[in-house]
């Protein structure tokens, strides 16, 4: 694998694999918090926090984390950022842990966190690892404001909480008309992606956490993958 | 020589039916409803009517160029939308509400998912869903229409509908001259019965679907406890019955399809009817039955003349 620039591993996680929009992982919070702005801008803080803390922790301890037990430490460490960033933000921002209630501790099992830890903080060093999870951080927070902004925009006629329309369309505000703009925001983000000329990878071993310990020897890319180290 | 050998490709056998035609059968047979609305409610359901079947129509028109296909307006289904829509709300409802209905069935049900012949719910229903859900309120408030008993009026404005009413309020013939509130093309039975049986004779429409709901409808207000005649008169059964659940497209092909169908939308009307805390359940049972229709036609597929069904044990 050619080594990338620091600054693509920030860049990526924007646009062009964006976790929600393209890789479609985290859905859960992402409907279920988008309801207003300051929510969705306080789950992806939250997120992206957790997701620095933990692939800087994860990249320096990925030779002494044994690969069998792999999954149960990543979950360990990831939990006890979240515990982290749960006290603080009850601490320092109750209103906000009221608004996102369950959903706060639950960013332990955020496939987000989760995926780049497999995928990119246990084979990399820290500082690409950091800036991973800062960019993926981004790509989550800007695409749960988004959808925050319009749903609170055409649900409740409000944006961050101040009244702006007078007109309420209140599906927006309920689970159909979430994943109504979910689908149009990654209609969007394809939209996006395909004009810029490449045309997103769709192999199913991309990105997939599990290609590394692949069997299916029939599969293309692992066929590639042999005849390069071969070489 | 050449041109006296005429080749073709099969069919060679054609009907004369054509989309245009079948719209044009159910344009005709939901007038008596439209007009009945008018004389009901008065000239502001014309002007609903006409607003919705204007706005279809172009958005119909609007979103086939942006998508760079093929212009299908001919084909009178938008103009069948929308008289549907507008039939499906009630009559002082804002015309921005009527229009913004207009744009989730036109659009988002229908043409992003390909246009006529590709919609997974029907366009109308969804729409008043939509509506239902978002607006409340204003879709729920139900002007009283002309000679409607005064019992039923909560105020001089406003009557409720024959669901939500105490008992006692309507009678049978008040139901089906459309002496109650309601939707404007719902509230009478006569016009939607005499619309069904035009669609019947014409062959547009299989009496299974409607026939079939209507009867487990009524067998399940008897097990629930409700009156079954009033219960069919009322709210948007026939309507829903007779135009809604019909549709080519989100119904099934096979007949025993359509039975279980027809039976599906019946049991889950009067469920919903009898306790869920909403007065109407015609459209979310036409709207779930239809989201199951591709599984029920996968369970009836009928078997191909001359197929032998295999014995057990037997493989291949």
């Amino acid at each position: 694998m050619a080594k990338k620039s620091l600054f693509k591993e920030f860049s990526k996680g924007i646009i062009k694999e964006n976790p929600v929009l393209c890789l479609v992982l985290g859905t859960c919070p992402t409907l279920a918090v988008t309801t207003s702005a300051s929510n969705a801008i306080g789950m992806g803080v939250a997120a992206t926090a957790v997701l620095v803390c933990s692939n800087a922790v994860i990249s320096l301890l990925r030779k002494f984390i044994p690969d069998k037990v792999r999954i149960p430490a990543y979950i360990t460490i990831i939990a006890g950022f979240v515990s982290v960033v749960q006290m603080l933000v009850k601490a320092f921002a109750p209103a906000i842990n009221d608004s996102l209630g369950i959903y706060l501790p639950l960013i332990v099992v955020n496939c987000i966190i989760l995926g780049r830890a497999e995928m990119f903080a246990g084979k990399n060093p820290v500082l690409p690892s950091i800036l991973d999870g800062l960019g993926m951080g981004v790509g989550f927070t800007a695409a749960l404001l988004a959808m925050g902004i319009i749903r609170e925009l055409l649900g409740s006629g409000s944006l961050f909480g101040v009244q702006l329309i007078p007109l309420q369309i209140l599906i927006f505000i309920l689970p159909p008309g979430g994943f109504f703009v979910f689908g149009m925001l990654i209609m969007i983000a394809n939209k996006l992606n395909t004009r810029s000329g490449k045309k997103v990878k769709t192999t199913p071993c991309d990105g997939c956490p599990m290609a590394d310990n692949c069997v299916d020897k029939n599969c293309d890319n692992v066929k590639k993958e042999a005849t390069e180290n071969a070489d | 020589m050449e041109n006296m050998l005429r080749v073709s490709s099969s069919p060679h056998f054609r009907s004369n039916d054509t989309t245009r035609r079948i719209m044009l059968d159910v344009i005709i047979a939901l007038c008596p409803a439209a007009v009945a609305s008018c004389v009901i409610f008065g000239w502001r359901s014309l002007v609903l009517i006409a607003v919705c079947i204007a706005t279809c129509v172009l958005l119909e028109y609007v979103s086939r160029k942006i998508m760079k296909r093929d212009n299908t307006i001919g084909d009178l289904s938008a103009i069948v939308t929308g008289l549907l829509l507008a039939l499906n709300l009630p009559v002082d409802i804002n015309p921005l509400i009527a229009m913004f209905g207009c744009l989730i069935a036109i659009v988002v049900v229908k043409q992003m998912f390909g246009g006529i012949g590709m919609n997974f719910v029907n366009p109308a229903l969804a729409a008043r869903i939509v509506l239902l859900v978002s607006f409340p309120g204003p879709m729920m408030h139900w002007v009283k229409a002309l000679g409607a008993p005064k019992a039923a009026a909560i105020d001089a404005t406003t009557a409720a509908t024959p669901l939500a009413a105490e008992p006692g309020t309507y009678s049978y013939i008040d139901l089906l001259i459309g002496r109650c509130g309601g939707s404007i093309g719902e509230v009478c039975a006569i016009a939607l019965i005499l619309g069904g049986i035009y669609l019947v004779i014409r062959k547009v429409i299989s009496p299974i679907i409607p026939c079939v709901y209507l009867a487990t409808a009524a067998l399940m207000s008897l097990i629930v406890g409700l009156d079954p005649l009033y219960q069919l008169l009322s709210g948007g059964l026939l309507l829903g019955a007779i135009f809604m659940a019909t549709d080519y497209t989100t119904s099934p092909v096979t007949k025993w399809g359509k039975v279980i169908f027809a039976c599906g939308c019946g049991i889950f009307t009067i469920l919903l009817r009898a306790y869920s805390n909403m007065p109407e359940g015609v459209s979310f049972s036409i709207l779930l039955m239809n989201i199951l229709v591709p599984h029920i036609e996968r369970l009836t597929v009928p078997r191909t003349l001359g197929y032998v069904k295999k014995a057990k044990g037997d493989k291949k």
